[in-house]
């Protein structure tokens, strides 16, 4: 199959063609590792578990955000076409490696941190799994950091500072702790010029997110959540 | 590089209720001159009265009346998901919303020929 | 782009045009039978104040909407500062609102 790689860095890059024999069973990363390993060993790309646990593997696979240790290459063939890129709205590093650096540092300012309320010498609190707030917040709590609903954002590619669909479903889950003692700050931290409010509810981080979570509805969430606290300030 | 396939329903959503609000943006100021025509130019606003009953002009207001139910019922659905704590089928929700606005369009074409 | 304020003034405005679109639809759809005239526009709204209160409301509200609405387009296409932006909101929320006016006062002589 003919397999067109992205290569290059932040600066400038193009797409290179390789042929890539088909085997019965493949994955993306199969591909790309047989790139690396057989045609050009200068291929730059990431991996660590290759079983769909870690998200280091993320990248575009015909136009989509996708693991490539999970996506099989019969699912995805175009033809007898495949192309990979590397994750969309975030800098270059090299070929398929990309800068994760503004992902986590938004991760960061989305006050998606546990701000504790009880020390060590206090009894343990009882959560029951099944309180409205922990459903909520399981909800999202699965989230790996793959970036690939950061990814598939167009408001992300539109604004620099928005937050990202990954970093405010964070906090959401932190906001529905009861254990959370500063749920304000959480709301000041999504409220502001990058926060959730931006969200066009386009749906696609929903659609992309391999482990089946919806930002989407953990930023509704915080919508609503930010609504309810603008409301009661002015009273 | 890569756009992001973008082909499922919620993006389609999202697209029709952007272009619909910067069409309607852009008309809105035609249509307020228009309307002050009758304070300065009675008579040219007549002339263009006139001129609107072209089959093509009632067209365009069809149009212009589903961008408008469009963006209307695309709102109501935004603010639903945001607002309301069901866990709804947003795709049914987008699908209806599109097909509430061609009724009220088709409602507006038919009573308009 | 859109912090906390922003977003109420957008979802706010959007509640308040709800009723009054579906009003402006309705007299429209109802308006058309028989072809339209500015004698027949004038001769209902001339003087109204009630349609200066309907429409007024609805070029208030639709001034805050669209001028906020095209600043979301405008920053993730254009990619302008934070002051840019509030220059452009408050030129185009101003530009509706006086062509608005001047329609409403235009149809109801007020």
């Amino acid at each position: 199959m003919d397999v067109s790689v992205w290569r290059g860095d932040e600066h400038a890059g193009e797409f290179e063609h390789f042929k890539v024999p088909m085997q019965e069973s493949q994955t993306i990363l199969d591909v790309v590792s047989w790139i690396q390993q057989n045609q050009d060993p200068t291929l730059t790309y990431r991996y660590a578990c290759r079983v769909g646990m870690c998200g280091s593997c993320a990248m575009m696979v015909n136009g989509v955000p996708r693991w490539t240790c999970r996506t099989h290459v019969k699912k995805v063939l175009d033809g007898d076409k495949l192309e990979v890129a590397p994750l969309r709205n975030l800098p270059v590093i090299k070929d398929l490696a990309t800068d994760m650096d503004p992902f986590f540092d938004k991760w960061v300012q989305a006050e998606g941190l546990h701000h504790p309320s009880k020390t060590r010498h206090d009894a343990i609190e009882p959560i029951l799994h099944d309180s409205p707030g922990r459903e909520a917040a399981s909800a999202g709590i699965e989230c790996i950091n793959c970036s690939a609903c950061y990814a598939a954002c167009d408001t992300v590619a539109g604004n620099p500072h928005y937050l990202g669909p990954a970093a405010l479903q964070r906090a959401w889950t932190v906001y529905n702790d009861s254990k959370d003692a500063d749920k304000q700050s959480v709301l000041d931290a999504v409220s502001g010029a990058g926060g959730c409010h931006n969200c066009h509810t386009q749906g696609s981080c929903a659609v992309y997110c391999p482990n089946d979570l919806s930002p989407m509805n953990a930023i509704a969430g915080l919508k609503r959540a930010s609504a309810a606290s603008f409301f009661k300030r002015r009273k | 590089m890569n756009k992001p396939h973008r082909a499922h329903h919620l993006w389609y959503a999202y697209m029709l209720h952007r272009l619909s609000g910067l069409l309607l943006a852009l008309f809105l100021p035609v249509h307020f001159y228009v309307l002050s025509l009758a304070l300065t130019q009675p008579e040219r606003l007549d002339l263009m009265l006139q001129w609107f009953e072209l089959p093509l002009v009632k067209f365009a207001e069809f149009g212009l009346v589903f961008l408008l139910a469009v963006h209307f019922f695309g709102g109501l659905r935004l603010m639903a998901l945001e607002w309301l704590p069901w866990s709804a089928n947003q795709k049914t929700l987008a699908a209806g919303a599109v097909a509430a606005a061609f009724l009220v369009s088709t409602t507006f074409f038919l009573r308009a020929i | 782009m859109l912090g906390l304020r922003l977003y109420m003034l957008q979802r706010l405005s959007a509640l308040i045009m709800a009723p009054l679109t579906l009003g402006h639809l309705a007299v429209m759809i109802y308006a058309i039978q028989g072809g339209l005239t500015a004698a027949e526009i004038l001769g209902r709204t001339h003087g109204s104040v009630l349609w200066f209160l309907f429409y007024g409301s609805f070029v208030l509200a639709v001034s805050v909407h669209a001028a906020i609405g095209l600043r979301v387009i405008t920053s993730e296409i254009l990619k302008l500062g934070e002051s840019s932006l509030d220059l452009l909101t408050w030129a185009l929320a101003l530009f509706f609102l006086f062509m608005g006016a001047r329609a409403v006062m235009a149809v109801t002589l007020l």
